[in-house]
């Protein structure tokens, strides 16, 4: 019985799959001529050529590459660079609205990925931003921390603050606070595990790279309220990813 | 008392502005017909198209940059034989070059040839044998191209190279993990592909006394759709 039902969620998602790809958006050619090839990369040969004025269909994209099916039923990949004139036809540019340097300045939501280094041990951070208006934001972060000798999660809630957005590589400065919970490793001992409240500061580099991709990386100093008679402090520094949305 | 007397005259200024300006909207519209209507009998009068212009909306084009699938291999675990792994992988093509992908994966370790030769306590328990990880990172399309089958079809491939950092969790610990590899990845349907891969896990350990570094080879097929 379940395995009927797989099948016909099988076949479902087969027809409508096969219905998404019959639609598509037709367009007509303004470019003397388009380079239809056989797969979505530059290193695939040309085997067909659609001149200016005829009538395509573009069926789905990938990256920058369209795949297309003219009138007489062939079918390739054509690069964005040749796609950027040709009309709808109802007249106008087709709509390739691909995010831009300008977008780096004004966007909203941020997600990324840094890998780096937390008082030793290894730290893998993964992050979201909300940006209120061009120069604040708040973010959320949460962290794996590997060491040799004790490993972690970290959660922390802070906002960062850029005082240029316009710059294609921008300083930021950051603080906030949240929790720590450090589990020693031990072989022979078991120790138990350990949550503090910690407070950090720190600052750090967003560089735009291209597309929707940010390349950060961020330097923070760290307070750990302990119930013991001193707090630590702990230094990390990150880099790694992000996209913008 | 010198408070209220401030209060009263900024809420004076602040209805006299609002009037202001109220007045000035007014006015404009009353103002612009007088030139126009004074002329009426020399200069031809423009009409107004009573034309709605057509809002146009084409049909948004099916982007496909994502691509996640499931994966089955083998695994093999230093120290701990090669067994099945079990995993799943999600990627982002940002271009026709690189994409970035996340991975996990999850296999039962076997028993090292110490404990099988000894006949002793095992090292580890059941639970800690389990061998998982992730791993997030970034490929490179080295070597795209085609695989021709006979003289009639031709898929395309691509080989590709990925860089990954991650955690793993074995023997009682998470431990940070390098993942470096190399794979094949064969596009049956322009939606559908196939990939065959073969990875390094590279962490440290010191589940036999002392600390070292392992190298945990995977070998995997996986089943991925464009989406």
């Amino acid at each position: 019985m379940a395995r009927l039902l797989a099948c016909a969620l099988l076949l479902c998602f087969a027809v409508a799959a096969g219905q998404a790809r019959a639609e598509g958006l037709e367009v007509i050619v303004v470019d003397p001529y388009l380079e239809l090839r056989t797969g979505p990369g530059r290193g695939f040969p040309i085997v067909h050529v659609v001149e200016r004025g005829e009538r395509v269909r573009v069926l789905k994209r990938r990256t920058d590459w369209f795949h297309l099916r003219d009138a007489d039923g062939r079918e390739g990949w054509v690069h964005k660079s040749q796609m950027l004139e040709t009309l709808v036809p109802a007249g106008t540019r087709m709509q390739i609205d691909d995010p831009a340097r300008e977008d780096f300045t004004a966007h909203r939501r941020e997600a990324g990925l840094l890998i780096g280094d937390f008082g030793g041990a290894n730290v893998i951070t993964a992050y979201g931003a909300y940006a209120f208006n061009a120069h604040l934001s708040g973010e959320l972060a949460v962290s794996h921390i590997l060491g040799n000798f004790s490993d972690g999660e970290a959660a922390a809630v802070g906002v960062t603050h850029v005082p240029v957005p316009e710059w294609r590589i921008q300083p930021f400065l950051s603080m906030g606070t949240g929790m720590l919970r450090i589990q020693p490793k031990g072989t022979l001992v078991q120790t138990p595990a350990r949550t503090d409240q910690f407070a950090y500061v720190g600052g750090g580099l967003r560089a735009y790279l291209a597309r929707r991709f940010i390349l950060r990386a961020e330097y923070k100093e760290y307070v750990v309220f302990t119930d013991r008679d001193e707090n630590e402090e702990a230094n990390e520094w990150k880099i790694g990813f992000a996209f913008f949305f | 008392m010198e408070n209220r007397i401030r209060v009263l005259l900024l809420s004076a200024a602040l209805v006299m502005a609002g009037c202001s300006s109220l007045t000035w909207r007014d006015a404009k519209p009353e103002a612009a017909p007088e030139p126009a209507g004074g002329g009426a009998g020399e200069t031809p009068v423009v009409i107004e198209p009573q034309v709605e212009r057509r809002e146009i909306k084409p049909a948004k084009i099916d982007t496909e940059n994502w691509e996640a699938g499931l994966t089955v291999g083998s695994l093999s675990v230093e120290d701990f034989e090669v067994n099945v792994v079990y995993g799943a992988r999600i990627a982002y093509h940002i271009n026709e070059d690189f994409f970035a992908e996340g991975i996990i994966g999850q296999s039962d370790a076997g028993l090292s040839s110490f404990e099988r030769l000894s006949g002793g306590a095992p090292l580890l328990t059941d639970s800690e044998r389990r061998f998982t990880y992730y791993s997030l990172g970034f490929g490179w399309n080295a070597l795209p191209g085609e695989i021709f089958l006979g003289g009639r079809r031709a898929l395309n491939s691509t080989v590709y190279l990925t860089l990954g950092a991650g955690s793993t969790r074995f023997a009682g610990g998470d431990r940070f993990t390098l993942t470096a590899g190399a794979g094949l990845r064969v596009l049956v349907r322009d939606w559908l592909a196939v990939h065959l891969d073969m990875r390094d896990h590279v962490h440290e350990i010191d589940v036999l006394g002392k600390n070292k570094t392992s190298h945990n080879y995977e070998a995997t097929l996986s089943l991925t759709a464009f989406f």
